[in-house]
This record gives structure tokens, sequence and C-alpha cells, in this order.
């Protein structure tokens, strides 16, 4: 059976993307967020739309969070099941929907709050072991997909546009610091809700409009070390990417962006001092499979904070704005202004070079 | 000419009305095929001995000269073709091994042409190379796992010593002896030209060519012909040699008349005799002992340059290629069943190894299931026509290849297989001073060096067709590309997808 309903082959798409991040760790309201997605609705064919908020279960702020999309009603007792091996179950619960016009074939919804068991993690990194069971998940566990994965976050996302999708989840429920969102357009699949953006593992979220042509490598330089893409989508592997350098490779953001993105080796060589020369140097000798090639302007969710980052002959458009406390990145400066009025500042996302946003505790515990 | 039961391959037709009896051909031909009449100066051929080089072809002034293989005479046989029966007739009046030269000449199925490659459309677009920097550069070599950085941010990780290639196309080896001197040349110069590197095979540096040692791949083969301190020390990379893919198992025969003052001092071996490399090396028995003459060759050049290991393409392929990695190989170089050679016995060249197609596929999928894929460079070598083969070896996995054959055809090599005799009458794989003097060694690198932009240029615009402007974009990326007439389970070994999915 095909478990995930997907064809096993790359899948094209174009997309809106739009993330929204309070810094100082106040709420941003569902409903701004719907307003700017709303705003690039040319951007999608109501074939894919999804969300992502931060900050939103602080009453398990310490459990990693698996939302679950099941294709039966099994799904749910496979799941579990299978979980009670590998991990304690705090708690569990649906997801809160709403019956909402155009929203239809939706899975079965549920999120459960988990911690590996001691006894399995056998001196074991957990998060390397929450990366495994989300992987066994996906591959093995029969009609069941984990969505999201991470600590105090979550992944809504379907098939629909992006405004019946938030009405569908009850997203005006959840107090986010950080929403970011993801229209798509698919060109050859619809149909499942799986395939639908943002993607997560652990932390990351992504939200990516693009398409890769180094996707072939970028798959097998990550299956290299243990991560096997079910689902055939950037945003996929770029999750994976950025779970193995930002956590195993333990790079910081900005190195990241620099496996994924490199100056070009004529810029390299231009470069005069000889310390950095040679950082660019061996980056780019190492982690040629890491390079996103292609057109491709990612926002990045994560614990402390949110990222943008264009390829190198930005082939996508990326903008970030600045309101106050609030960071926002988007596909189209007009997103940000529908979502939360005319910025202080608004900038193109340069090629190939991150734009960060912080949390300023995550500054300060930094500093 | 003694009676014989073989009949000639060749026809040589001359026409008449064109022929001025000028007896360019005559002087051309080493083989006395053409020949002129010391009483009357008239020229004739005798095709008996003619081994269908067209230099005599290429050369008459007045076009007046065809030389065609002959066609099937007789009674047709699948079984027994004109082939087969001239090769038991020569075996039965030699009692010899049947010597070749050059890849095999054997109908097996060129992979490279049921490979497609992709392009972009619309979702990704096409990138022009004439706008946008198209990222050749490659190094060869092994690669830290992870960068890891120190608190001020400075890397920490190195990269072994690595080669930096300009264009992921490199000389294949090809030893002073088997090639002449101006060949040799042509190669070095034209290495250094393209930002690439040659190989001296196993015939040690010629003295005049240490000033393009910076762009040597140095052997160290079994005969260990010519290594001293000071040619592991000049080289830029050294590399063992355990197989060719044109004679995998077994050694190489320089025959005496080969071996001039030059070659003898080169080689250091006494003039004028046998230069054997035996089969294996004498101190390689097992994984063990190779990974002992690896490190000792690293602690010869104190760590400061990347060994290779060359290895012929067989059906264990893949556990020898991981042992060499496994064993601190930094490059391992493959040669397929089409790679070339000077001299090989004809029934191993025809039926011996495997095509470099499945290795490299093979061997890729496997470094990487293991997690070394970046402890060493692949580069591959056997029978690359075009950049085509080149674009498709990279998208498969190759870090580079090496061009052996291509480089001759580009050096004037007519593909006689006829090396072996020393009597080339191009002037490449000969010692004999009347004929090396034919190739001119500016005119060679000035070939050479076109046909490396020519396909540098031309994988740059298949690398922006494919919406890719780095060629590590390109390296193992089977996504790009699709089988055409392959079998489910070919497919499957070289993990690529049929077209029309």
């Amino acid at each position: 059976m095909d478990m995930h309903r997907l064809p096993p082959f790359k899948i094209h798409a174009a997309c809106g993307t739009l993330g929204i991040l309070d810094r100082t760790r106040a709420a941003v309201p569902a409903e701004d967020i719907v307003r700017g997605m709303a705003n690039m609705r040319e951007r999608g064919n109501g074939l894919g739309a999804g969300y992502v908020g931060y900050g939103i279960y602080p009453e398990h702020a310490d459990d990693y969070c698996l939302h679950m999309m099941g294709l039966d009603d099994g799904a749910r007792e496979r799941l579990r099941s299978y979980l009670q091996t590998v991990c304690n179950i705090r708690h569990d619960e649906p997801i809160q929907t709403r019956p909402t016009p155009t929203i239809h074939d939706e899975p079965i919804l549920w999120r459960w709050f988990v911690q590996p068991r001691e006894d399995k993690l056998a001196g074991r990194d957990p998060e390397d072991y929450l990366v495994n069971v989300v992987m066994t998940i996906n591959r093995d566990v029969e009609g069941c997909y984990i969505a999201s994965s991470g600590k105090n976050m979550g992944i809504f996302k379907g098939v629909g546009y992006p405004e019946p999708i938030a009405e569908y989840y009850r997203l005006e429920e959840y107090n986010a610091h950080c929403w970011i969102a993801h229209t798509r357009f698919p060109t050859n699949t619809g149909g499942w809700w799986g395939g639908a953006h943002p993607f997560g593992l652990l932390q990351w979220s992504i939200v990516h409009n693009g398409e890769l042509s180094s996707y072939g490598v970028n798959k097998r330089y990550v299956a290299s070390f243990g991560y096997e893409c079910t689902l055939f989508t950037d945003s996929e592997v770029i999750s994976y990417m950025l779970d193995l350098l930002c956590r195993r490779h333990r790079l910081t953001i900005e190195q990241a962006a620099l496996a994924m993105a490199p100056p070009e080796w004529e810029e390299v060589d231009r470069v005069t001092d000889p310390a950095r020369k040679r950082m660019l140097t061996i980056m780019r000798q190492t982690y040629p499979g890491a390079l996103l090639n292609g057109p491709f302007a990612v926002i990045a969710g994560h614990d402390g904070g949110m990222v943008g980052l264009s390829d190198r002959l930005k082939l996508r458009p990326l903008v970030a704005a600045e309101k106050g406390a609030r960071g926002y990145i988007a596909s189209e400066e007009a997103a940000i202004w529908a979502a939360g009025g005319q910025p202080e500042k608004s900038w193109p996302v340069v090629a190939g070079q991150p734009v960060r946003f912080d949390l300023y505790e995550a500054k300060e515990a930094a500093a | 000419m003694p009676l014989t039961t073989v009949h000639p391959q060749f026809i040589i037709k001359r026409d008449m009305d064109l022929c001025i009896q000028c007896g360019v051909c005559t002087r051309q031909c080493s083989y006395d095929a053409q020949k002129i009449d010391p009483e009357d100066g008239r020229v004739s051929s005798d095709p008996r001995t003619c081994v269908g080089c067209q230099r005599c072809v290429t050369l008459c002034p007045t076009g007046a000269l065809v030389v065609t293989e002959r066609e099937l005479h007789g009674r047709s046989h699948p079984n027994w073709s004109l082939q087969v029966q001239r090769a038991i007739h020569r075996q039965a009046e030699s009692g010899g091994m049947l010597l070749t030269g050059m890849g095999t000449d054997k109908n097996y199925r060129i992979y490279w042409d049921n490979l497609v490659l992709n392009a972009s459309q619309v979702t990704n677009p096409s990138i022009d190379p004439l706008r946008e920097p198209m990222e050749l550069r490659t190094f060869l070599g092994a690669k830290p796992e992870r960068v890891e950085f120190d608190d001020e941010g400075n890397p920490v990780s190195q990269a072994g010593p690595l080669l930096t290639l300009d264009t992921p196309i490199m000389f294949s080896a090809m030893s002073y002896g088997s090639i002449s001197f101006n060949a040799c040349y042509s190669l070095a110069r034209a290495a250094k030209n393209a930002g690439t590197y040659f190989n001296t095979g196993e015939g040690g540096l010629h003295r005049d060519l240490y000033e393009y040692a910076d762009h040597a791949i140095v052997q160290v083969a079994s005969g260990r012909f010519g290594v001293t301190p000071q040619y592991l020390d000049a080289a830029a990379a050294v590399e063992i040699k355990i197989g060719q893919g044109a004679k995998p198992g077994i050694g190489g025969h320089l025959p005496g008349e080969k071996v001039s003052a030059e070659i003898s001092a080169t080689r250091m071996i006494p003039e004028g005799s046998d230069a054997i490399s035996p089969a294996p090396h004498h101190d390689i028995y097992s994984i063990e002992d190779l990974k002992q003459l690896i490190y000792a060759l690293k602690e010869a050049t104190n760590y400061s340059k990347p060994v290779s290991v060359k290895i012929a393409a067989v059906n264990y392929v893949v556990p020898i290629a991981v042992g060499a990695v496994r064993a601190g190989a930094d490059i391992v170089a493959m040669d397929g069943t089409r790679g070339g050679s000077g001299a090989t016995p004809t029934v191993i060249r025809d039926n011996v190894g495997i095509p470099i197609e499945f290795a490299l596929a093979a061997v890729d999928s496997r470094l990487r299931q293991e997690g070394i894929r970046h402890q060493a460079s692949l580069v591959v070598a056997g029978g690359f026509r075009n950049s085509a083969d080149i674009a498709k070896a990279i998208a498969l996995g190759a870090d580079a290849v090496y061009i052996g054959t291509s480089a001759l055809i580009a050096l004037g090599c007519h593909m006689c297989q006829s090396c072996y005799t020393g009597k080339c009458t191009w002037g490449i794989c000969t010692q004999d001073p009347y004929l090396t003097k034919r190739l001119n060694p500016e005119i060679g690198t000035r070939s050479l060096t076109n046909l490396l932009r020519a396909w540098s240029l031309e994988i740059k615009e298949m690398l922006g067709g494919m919406g890719m402007n780095s060629i590590d974009s390109l390296r193992g990326n089977r996504e790009m590309l699709r089988g055409i007439g392959l079998t489910t389970e070919e497919l499957e070994i070289l993990e690529v997808a049929p077209v029309g999915r």
C-alpha cells in the first residue's frame, strides 16, 4: 500500500510564504497571518496550505509534541501501540477542528505529548532518538504520518486555500509568538494532506518557495547521515539538512547558510582576509552535498526565532521587515503590509545571506 | 612476406587518376604497406601489413588513397566471423598470445548511450552560462565529515591534502615508454594550461617534465619504475596502480627495443632491457599490505599530497574500492572494461572486467551507505568519448574522470589498435625518432587544451540547462538521469528511474 498516497517521485510546486515573529514572545493573533496569506492568493491553487505556530503548548512545553495525520480509524491505535514501545506518552488528545466548507477528505488528526523512554535511550542523544522515532513512524507505521515533532510547537496543514485551512484548525484558539505559513501551487499532485507545508522535524519547520535542481544530491547527502526522505519534497530535505547542520554538526545558522547557499568561488577567490578565505574554502570543500542549487526562498522556524534564506542567484522573491518587536519574512512585501500594516523598515533578503530574527531572550542568553 | 593463411584486414585503394607518385604514403607508412620501387620510383601497396592507421590516407596530397576494412568475404557464419578466424590463423602460425592496443573493440553495450540527462523548465529556470558564473572547480582527496569551529568562529577542521581541478577532467595514466616524449610533453603542458592533472603511468617522470610536476599524478606501479624521493616530492599526488581496465589482473611489459637511453634513465633500468611490471605488487598480497604501502607513501611525502589507488572494474570492485578507502586511499580511481592500453592480451582486454557505469554506481552508493563517501574522491576512467559521458558519470557519483584514449585521438590517433607494435605512424605510441618527431608538442598541447576547453564549455551548458551553477549539485545527482532501454535490474543497480517516470 502506498502509505502516504504519494507518488514516489519529486513533487514540483511554487508557493507563497509568510512568517511573523514577536521577539518578546507576545502572542501574534492568527488572524494577522491569515490576512497576509489571503493577500497572496495568486501564489497558491488551493491544493495545499499550512501553518506552524511556536509557543502554543506552554502546559507541555518540555514534551515533544507529535502531530499525527492518520489515513484511517485504526491509525491512532497503531501509532499508540508503536509509541508505547519507544516513548512515554504524557498526554494525547484530538487536534481540535471545525467543519469548514471546501475542506474535505481530512485525515484523523491527533496530538501526542511524549518523552523518549529512558530504558530505550541507553545513553543516546534524545533528539537523535526522536528523529529516528519519527522516521520509523513515517516509514513503517501503516497509515500514519507525523506532521510535526518539536516542543511547544505544532504544524497545521492540509489541502485547501490558507483561509479555510486556518478556520478548519481553529487557529484563533492558539497563542503563538511565531506563525509561519505557506500556500502552494503544486504542478502534479494534490490530494494528500501530509504533502502540504510547513514541513517539520523537531524544532525546525520549513516553508519554501522554489525548486531544488540539486534535490538528488541533497537527498543522498542527508541519507548518508540516516535521514530518509519519504515525501520527496524540497522542504523535507531542507528540514533534514538544517537538523543535520545545526543540531548534529553544531553549526550556527549563519554557518549553515554558508553550507547551503555558499558564495561563489569567484567571490571566495577575491576575499583578502586569509582566515575568512580559509573558512569559506573548507566549508565548500566539506559541504558540496549541502549546497541547495536552483531557485529557493526558505523561511525556517525554530525554538529561538525565525530565519529567511534565498538561493545564491536570488531566483525567488523574499522580503524581510521589522515593526517594533515583530519581525516579518515573506514572499511579497504586500503580504507583510496586509498582516501588520506599514513596517518601520523593510528590505529584500540578499541572495545567499540569511536574515534572522531571534527572540530577545535567546539573544540575551547567547550574550 | 612468407605464405600465410591470415587474410589481409584492409583494402588499400589507390585512385591512379589522382596519384602523382610523390611517395608521401611510402614515407609515412611504418608498416611497409606502402612501398616505392627503388628502380622505377613507382609506388605500390601491400594490404597484408596494413593496420588501417589512415596516416597515408590523411597525408596524401591529392586524396588518392582509401583504406577500408575488408568486408566479410566467403561464406558468412555467425560463430566463425572473419575476426575469429583471423585470430585462430594468427595463433596457429605464432603459437603465442595475441596482443592488441586500446580498449576493447567488442560490441559491449555503452550504457552512457542508454542514459539521458535532464533539463529544467518553468518550475526551476535553466541558467545561462554566458551570464552567470558556472562552477566546475573540483577537489580530490579526503574531506572532513563536518566542519567544527572554535569559540572565535574559526574552523578547526581540516581537509586532507587536496588536488584542485578547474575542470573535472584529468589525463589518464600513460607512461613515457608506452607513448612518446612529445605526447607526454603535450599532456603535461595541456594539464597545466587547463588547471588539471596528467598522470605519468608507471614510466617515471622525464627530467624535462619536472617543470610540470605540480600538475602530475605520479604512479607507483608493480615494477616501481622511476620511483625516487625526488619523483614523489615533485608530484601533486601519488597513485598506486593496482589494475587497469584493459588488462585487469595482469602486469605490463615494455619490450627492450623501446627502452632507449632516455627511457632507461627515466625508468632507472638498463638500456635495451625489458621493463616488466609484475601482475601483483610483490609487497601487496592483502588489504593490510595495501594500507602499508599507502601509508609508506604518505610518510614518504610527509602527508602533503593525496594518495590514489587505481583499480580495474571487475566483479568485486565494490569491496575492493571500499577496502581501499578504509585502507586510507584519498582517491580511488576505477578503470572500466572499455579502458585503453598500449599493449594488452586481446583475450584479457575483450573478456575481463565490467563497464565503468555499473562499477561507479555501485561503489558510490556503497560508500554513501557506509558513511565514508567524504573520505575519498572517486575518479573514473574507461572510454569517455565526450562531455556528455562525463556529465553522466558525475551524475552517477564520480568526482572527476580520467581520459586517455580521447586525449590520444586529440593528438592524432586513428584507433588502429596497433600501439603494441611500437610503429605508431602518428608519432604517439612509438619511440622511433623518425616517427616521434611527427607529433609537434606545440600543436599537441593546443589540441589537448582545446579539447578540455570545449568539453568544459559543454559541461557548463548542460549544468545550466539542468538549472545548476555548480558541478557540486550534479555530483551523485541521479535524479538528473533517466534510463532508456534498460532492464529493471540495470536501473536498480544504477539507481536511476526509467524515462517517463
